[in-house]
């Protein structure tokens, strides 16, 4: 498998006032396509800036980031939007899902983005909630799902879109420990079967486990990678 | 891109539907000025209409020449003050100006007429015969004055309805009856069909005619023969009023012998600059109306302006997420400027509604005429969808600039 994720040097400056902060501090990184890669760090480490720049949220003040072999530096907001809406999905710790819209329009949202007739959009979105066995829930409201429903619910949304990386920032963060299990499951299951890059920013020692490579961030540097055998029996929950 | 416009009026439907009575708050500015702008739209209409029709009874193609504004030795004289007109300028305007069809002329007086034991204080007015014709008389029973009533100056006259009225009693036939005016005595050969009010108020049908040779002769007396108080003409159409004012101007001109720099020696108006003076009153209730609306319909404006901020501030998360999803700012721009455009067209409807049934009340309550016209029912549309535009230009914009990350992250 070929690098998915390039970053040489990538430096992240932001200003405060008068006080320079440097978030980033000269990261290089690859990540191949198909790896489950967890991400540490304490908070204020760097972790979420490096986070919003593989996500293409945000651009580096210095170095490259190459995601499949686009320069994503120097991309204009419209590409970068692109790029989102076609190669990358987020999962975040708290849902995100958008208030008073169903699980269905929820799943729809990325597809709507590309000009997707509402057919395609209805049909692939309701693939996706199967996926995450949400399947008989399209048309519940995010008031009406549990947390852990809720997530899935994301998920669905962020793999409607047939993703090469998918970006997890603390996903089990808000959920109970049986949600949690299904969750990291789900996104397990994904990286196996359907070979989805995953990056993971987790606290818990428990879900860093699931990955196949852990990176340690501190001060705006990674300080640790290495490669870990995943301890999948944890999550394999019953499905 | 058709699919996402859908989905986003549907959303901005919900949106509405969730908060009815921010909503109905919202748009209650749009459909006060849209409202307001039907109605004086209408009424704007109606009494245009109106004001038509009465310069229409007294013919659009008629041409009324008055005597006087001379000025002798310094001393101006009022219109009409002085005897310039003769019935020879009529006879002579008739032969020389083609585009005059018919040419006529009348002299009058208010006097006492009596009828038995009744009596009534009208205008008499002598007339040529083609008078009637020009101004477009007709008649509920009798008949006309005729050329032989006037060469044998003809004690015979003709009632208006209120003359009528006042004279005889209700079902008494005048045709035949011999009423006195100025105590010579006149056998009635026609009652006149009514007109109603002139285009400045005054009663048409109070008014009693005979021929312009009795008149000169037996009743009102005369300066000189043949002076009038009154020249008519009409031309075929109305098209060729203004080219038949200027021959006529320029006819009389050599008649009374004017040197170039004297001013006219008599005014000739049109009932079209009659109707335009009624039509200008009309323009300034219009305008002031239109002030009014224009001004609810920014108030309205800014409360969607101030609603669609508030939005954006409280959906900047769901800005967040659609942007990491993939929206482009011009999709975030195209959400908001639909949702204030789907408002304000929203508030435009139930403005048209507030309208049509605002200009109804006027006309069944204070009985003003109105029409609801297409014209109306568009500009409203219009408007409220500029207005939509321009008020949800700013929020929109807001909302499409946000930073993604920071959108992400609002609390």
């Amino acid at each position: 498998m070929g690098a998915l994720i390039v970053c040489e040097n990538v430096w992240k400056v932001y200003r405060v006032g008068d006080v320079q902060v440097q978030a980033l501090r000269g990261v290089n990184l690859t990540i191949d396509h198909g790896e489950f890669v967890a991400v540490m760090g304490a908070s204020g480490s760097g972790k979420s800036t490096l986070m919003n720049i593989l996500g293409c949220l945000d651009q580096p003040s210095q170095g490259r980031y190459v995601l499949d072999g686009v320069e994503v530096g120097t991309a204009s907001s419209d590409l970068l939007a692109e790029i989102r809406n076609q190669q990358i999905g987020f999962v975040f710790q708290s849902f995100n899902l958008i208030p008073r819209t169903s699980a269905l329009e929820n799943a729809q949202l990325p597809l709507f983005y590309r000009g997707m007739s509402l057919r395609d959009q209805r049909a692939q979105a309701q693939a996706a909630l199967q996926r995450v066995g949400l399947g008989g829930r399209e048309h519940h409201y995010p008031t009406q799902l549990s947390g852990g429903q809720q997530q899935r619910v994301a998920i669905a949304r962020a793999l409607v879109t047939s993703p090469s990386l998918l970006l997890a920032d603390e996903p089990t963060g808000n959920l109970d420990t049986e949600s949690s299990r299904e969750i990291m499951s789900i996104l397990d299951r994904l990286n196996r079967e359907d070979g989805i890059t995953i990056i993971l920013v987790t606290h818990e020692a428990e879900v860093a486990a699931c990955a196949s490579r852990e990176i340690v961030i501190r001060d705006g540097v990674i300080v640790s990678d290495r490669r870990t055998t995943p301890v999948v029996s944890a999550a394999r929950s019953p499905h | 891109m058709s699919g996402f416009v859908y989905l986003t009026v549907m959303t901005a439907l919900r949106i509405l539907g969730r908060n009815r009575l921010r909503a109905g708050l919202t748009m209650l500015g749009i459909v006060i000025g849209v409202g307001a702008v039907i109605a004086m739209v209408s009424i704007g209409q109606g009494a245009r209409a109106a004001v038509r029709a009465q310069v229409a009874s007294m013919g659009t193609n008629v041409i009324i020449i008055l005597p006087g504004a001379t000025t002798v030795g310094g001393v101006r004289g009022g219109q009409g003050g002085v005897v310039t007109l003769t019935s020879a300028d009529a006879l002579d305007l008739k032969k020389r100006v083609p585009l005059l069809k018919e040419t006529g002329w009348a002299k009058r007086d208010v006097m006492q007429i009596v009828n038995g034991n009744r009596n009534w204080n009208g205008p008499v007015n002598g007339i040529s015969p083609s008078y009637l014709t020009i101004r477009d008389w007709s008649f509920v029973s009798g008949g006309p004055i005729t050329q032989a009533d006037m060469e044998v100056a003809a004690r015979v006259a003709l009632v208006g309805q209120t003359v009528m009225e006042n004279l005889f009693d209700p079902g008494e036939e005048p045709v035949g009856a011999i009423i006195r005016i100025k105590n010579v005595p006149f056998r009635v050969i026609g009652v006149l069909a009514p007109k109603g009010q002139s285009a400045q108020g005054s009663d048409q049908d109070d008014i009693i005619f005979i021929p312009f040779t009795t008149a000169e002769r037996k009743v009102l007396g005369t300066q000189f023969l043949g002076s009038v108080g009154a020249l008519f003409a009409m031309t075929e159409r109305s098209e060729d009023l203004a080219d038949a004012v200027e021959q006529t101007r320029e006819v009389l001109r050599l008649r009374h012998r004017l040197q170039p720099d004297q001013p006219d020696d008599f005014t000739i108006r049109t009932q079209v600059d009659i109707g335009k003076v009624q039509e200008g009153t009309s323009q300034t209730l219009t305008v002031m109306l239109f002030a009014i609306a224009s001004v609810s319909l920014l108030v309205g404006g800014i409360g969607i302006m101030n609603i669609l901020l508030v939005s954006v501030t409280e959906r900047t998360r769901e800005i967040g997420v659609r942007m990491a999803v993939g929206a482009k700012r011009r999709h975030i721009l195209m959400q908001f400027l639909i949702e204030a455009m789907t408002l304000s067209l929203a508030g435009g409807m139930v403005g048209i509604l507030f309208g049509i049934l605002g200009a109804r009340l006027t006309t069944v309550v204070a009985g003003w005429p109105t029409i609801i016209s297409f014209d109306a029912v568009a500009t409203a549309f219009f408007f409220s969808l500029v207005v939509g535009l321009f008020f949800g230009l700013y929020p929109a914009n807001k909302a499409a600039s946000l930073n993604p990350i920071e959108a992400l992250r609002y609390e």
